[in-house]
């Protein structure tokens, strides 16, 4: 078997660039000093974050961001911690089907997702879209992210901690505050981020459901059709990349200091 | 003797908990996902009315008859088959390797450093990468004028840009970490001392590998098919973006249909129809595999 | 076997052992009164009626499913009963949840809280305690002295040894001073030298602490060696409550002798059965006169059969004479364990061999296979089920 594990391991090499390319392309284009998204480079500059820091509207596009996705960090994890709760701890009937549908934006297209709020929303309430629609929408497609993540958390707890804290005195409340909160932290941490993450970078629900108040994807979006404003967008997207790039490596560190904390073993991931 | 009284059981019992807590995300759910599912369904039965977004309450089969025979919808819809039929094998038959070589050939501690890298790229914003695939594969992008400054072509590359391969390529890329996780799962998942036992008994590794290792990582292989094809059906950035318009797939047709053509009551009829053919194709092809899918450990 | 069977008989039992007649004058700390639990369609605990002394080492001993840790929990406060009587300190306990009940547990997997320090977590039930921070540290101090923690303070818990953690888990419990510590299979995810070690020092704990001891367990030795008093189970019923010697040398039930070490059986008719003196036929062997009091079980009306223990069974060498009676048979298989030999017989007129077990001492030679030989045994060895 060890025989051709080099010739694997070049070929993953190859596939982790192919993954990587697109993203290192980005800085290396901020930088250029040239208007066109092509070789060859003209030469460093920092013109184009400089645009971008003066540009009004973009501006308000991120703060849009920042607020959605701060909204929908903190509403997806509390849903989930919710039913991670229910369903790694309590047995009741229809639990399958009922995690089934709340784990189901996993697999749906955000096409059919987007589509299906906006027309209720529409039908329903007539054009009141705007950032609370974006963040409903995002919680939806957020939530179950979260929900993977804290149920690997409350796996790892001993039924028995809990009893043994009743066992010594506590009640439900209590216990909670003591004993689970604190084994769960990094855990909620994680969720916290991870969904903050994925609402930032989410494109299509935010173009359906937002109406006229752009997040930054979709800021990004209405530029692409201007060739002149490409390097800034380059500028934009590096920032936006290393945020995420940053916020996702906080996130892989607090599970697995969360896995260590409680002594179990690492799996690799949110699997 | 004393018998507890039955609804004091259950209200301390274990059910009565759980349905407490998974309350509100089910509502939440149930209201964000499955009301306005119903609703595009209840839709696609209805007549378009002429006013903005008014639909008539008539009970109506007209818009799935025309999903199905208007010529430039089947062509459409088989178009957007095809293009999430070639992603999917190409993304799967490419990450397999990629799966095989973190779960056989890296040291365990390495493991989540390897997955965690390979799924970086995942968290980033779906709207960037598409975009820098358009620049990368443009006419003038930096694969062409790369090529070009180096000497190596005289003229910039046609057949990389605005055609079906651009688009395969860059739903090949964002969907890969999809792909590779199930199938180092179950991967993972494989007695090791089984291939150890197929050795030992002579066979040569490359038949190992067919007869153990291929058939016992079947389920994560259906897995990673279906995540990568359900949602690659509705995927109409990258066509947008890449295809600049002329390649329009079915997703794009929808949001047409939805909001610029102002035919909801069709749009919905399209995008039911598509999920349809979807979970009937992801349906058949996990029945296909159901052997392998029964196999359990 | 019904339960009141079982309940008259361990009123008998009681009444014989001379050692325990002035414990069981005192009111029991724990009274189980025809304890049912169903978990939907599934009776788990029928008909329980139990009473366990204060200050005795009491073991709850069966196979896996038997009920024994359903039956622990219960007195916990873990698992509701469907009906019956639970009562501790001669006060009803059914209403009661765990955390205001004068019992701790000691869990199977410990369930040290792993983001807590070894003094954090025996300290834990303090929480609520009025007593000064100085107090506390000291009762904390105290307790990790007494299980041999001594200076483990402030170490992380979860960087503990299984061994280390049962101990912090028993320091935990006991700070509070509970009337009864239950202990659910403490000893099962140690290693065999562990496990010995540790079954020492709990008894030792429990003499020193002197408070109830109820220990779930399946491994009879474990029983046997620690307990004042073992309840067997069997499908959700107490089979026999006895003291380890009783339970050892007078099973009520060939379920329950063989359960415990290893019996040997022989079909048996019994003759005649008058006034406390039984005449039984026993194949193999012969005829004899037993006493009642070796038929613990009653009449159930089953198939008679006799047993007895592997060591109350001697092989004759030549020139030797039994003390009683004699019998004669064959050596089918010798297993050779270092300080004893352990010999299947098998006996004339019988199909099954028997297991005799001989000490190794000077002047007993190892056998061979097939060599005839004679057999010692007395009539006061045998038990007989029927």
């Amino acid at each position: 078997m060890k025989s051709n594990g080099n010739g694997l391991r070049l070929y993953a090499i190859l596939y982790l660039a192919f993954l990587y390319a697109p993203i290192i392309l980005l800085p290396l284009f901020a930088f250029n000093d040239g208007t066109i998204i092509a070789f060859p480079l003209k030469g460093f500059s920092t013109k184009w974050f400089e645009a971008m820091a003066e540009d009004g509207v973009l501006k308000g596009a991120v703060i849009n961001s920042l607020i959605v996705g701060s909204c929908t960090a903190i509403l997806s994890t509390t849903l989930a911690l919710l039913a991670a709760r229910a369903s790694t701890r309590f047995e009741f009937k229809g639990k399958g089907g009922i995690m089934g549908l709340i784990m189901m934006p996993l697999i749906l297209p955000e096409i059919v997702m987007a589509m299906a709020i906006l027309v209720v929303i529409l039908q329903v309430f007539g054009d009141v879209l705007g950032l609370p629609t974006i963040i409903l929408g995002h919680t939806l497609i957020c939530t179950p992210f979260a929900i993977a993540i804290l149920s690997a958390a409350f796996q790892s707890l001993d039924k028995s901690l809990e009893e043994a804290a009743y066992d010594l005195g506590e009640n439900k409340w209590s216990t909670f505050r003591l004993i689970i909160l604190p084994l769960v932290l990094p855990g909620i941490i994680s969720a916290l981020l991870i969904s903050f993450t994925i609402s930032m970078d989410e494109f299509i629900l935010a173009n359906f459901l937002g109406g006229t108040e752009p997040t930054l994807p979709v800021y990004i979006y209405s530029q692409l059709r201007f060739p002149k404003a490409i390097p800034v967008i380059m500028a934009v997207a590096t920032c936006l990349v290393a945020v995420s790039i940053s916020l996702l490596i906080i996130a892989e560190y607090f599970r697995r200091r969360g896995v260590a904390k409680t002594g179990g073993k690492d799996s690799g991931g949110f699997l | 003797m004393t018998e507890r009284s039955s609804w004091a059981q259950w209200a301390r019992s274990s059910a009565a908990s759980g349905y407490a807590l998974i309350a509100t995300p089910a509502l939440y759910a149930l209201l964000l996902l499955a009301a306005p599912l119903a609703t595009v369904i209840y839709l696609s039965f209805m007549t378009d009315g002429p006013g903005v977004r008014e639909v008539i309450h008539t009970f109506t089969t007209e818009n799935y008859v025309l999903t199905w025979t208007d010529e430039i919808y089947r062509s459409i819809m088989s178009r957007s088959l095809f293009v999430s039929f070639m992603v999917t094998l190409t993304t799967v038959v490419l990450a397999f390797p990629v799966a095989y070589f973190v779960s056989f050939y890296v040291t365990p501690s390495k493991k989540s450093l390897w997955l965690f890298l390979i799924t970086i790229p995942f968290w980033t914003s779906y709207l960037v990468r598409v975009f820098l695939w358009k620049v990368i594969l443009g006419y003038n992008g930096v694969i062409n004028s790369g090529l070009l400054s180096l000497g190596i072509i005289d003229q910039p590359i046609t057949w990389i840009n605005v055609n079906i391969g651009a688009i395969v390529v860059t739903l090949a890329h964002a969907y890969a970490p999809f792909a590779i996780l199930p199938i180092f799962v179950s991967l993972e998942k494989i007695d090791r001392s089984l291939l150890e036992a197929g050795r030992d008994l002579g066979e040569s590794a490359f038949m190992t590998f067919l007869r153990v290792t291929l058939p016992l990582a079947m389920p994560g292989v259906v897995g990673a098919v279906l995540i990568v094809f359900i949602p690659t059906v509705g995927d109409y950035v990258t066509p947008d973006i890449i295809g600049g318009g002329k390649l329009p797939l079915i997703a794009n047709v929808i949001q047409k249909q939805m909001l610029a053509i102002d035919n909801m009551p069709l749009g919905s009829a399209v995008a039911v129809s598509a999920m349809l053919i979807v979970g009937t194709a992801a349906g058949l092809f996990v029945l296909a595999n159901a052997r392998y899918l029964r196999v359990k450990k | 076997m019904t339960t009141a069977k079982s309940t008259a008989a361990q009123n008998t039992a009681a009444q014989s052992t001379p050692a325990e007649s002035q414990t069981a004058a005192a009111k029991p700390m724990i009274e189980l009164k025809d304890v049912h639990k169903y978990y939907g369609d599934y009776h788990a605990l029928r008909g329980i009626s139990a009473d366990i002394r204060p200050g005795e080492f009491f073991s709850l001993l069966g196979p896996s499913g038997c009920g024994k840790t359903t039956l622990l929990r219960t007195i916990a406060g873990f698992e509701d009963i469907t009906s019956g009587v639970v009562m501790i300190d001669d006060k009803h306990m059914e209403d009661v949840p765990p955390n205001l009940r004068p019992t701790n547990m000691v869990f199977q997997s410990y369930a040290i809280f792993p983001h807590l320090t070894v003094e954090q977590n025996v300290a834990f039930g303090l929480r609520r305690d009025p007593r000064s921070s100085q107090d506390k540290q000291k009762a904390v101090e105290e307790a990790l002295s007494m299980v041999g923690l001594k200076g483990y303070g402030k170490r992380a818990a979860h960087a503990l040894s299984g061994g280390q953690r049962q101990r912090v888990a028993l320091a935990r419990a006991l700070i509070l001073k509970p009337k009864v510590l239950l202990l659910d299979e403490p000893l099962s995810a140690l290693d065999k030298k562990m496990r010995e070690n540790m079954q020492v020092e709990l008894i030792k704990l429990q003499r020193q602490v002197g408070i109830t001891f109820i220990l779930v367990t399946h491994d009879q030795e474990e029983a046997l060696v620690m307990s004042d008093r073992i309840a067997v189970m069997f499908e959700g019923e107490i089979a026999q409550l006895d003291d380890p010697e009783t339970l050892y040398r007078l099973p009520k039930s060939r379920r329950v002798a063989d359960f415990i070490g290893h019996m040997n059986f022989l079909p048996a008719k019994v003759v005649s059965d008058v006034k406390g003196q039984i005449d039984v036929e026993v194949q193999g062997l012969g005829r004899c006169h037993i006493d009642a009091r070796q038929a613990p079980g009653g009449d159930t009306g089953a198939e008679a059969s006799v047993g007895f223990r592997p060591e109350t069974l001697t092989i004759l060498y030549d020139g030797q004479s039994a003390t009683d009676r004699e019998a004669a048979g064959s050596i089918e298989e010798v297993v050779y364990y270092g300080d004893m030999t352990y010999y299947d017989v098998k006996l004339d007129g019988v199909d099954e061999p028997v297991r005799i077990s001989m000490r190794n001492v000077p002047g007993r030679p190892v056998l061979d296979r097939g060599a005839r030989t004679r057999v010692a045994w007395s009539p006061t060895a045998l038990v007989l089920f029927r």
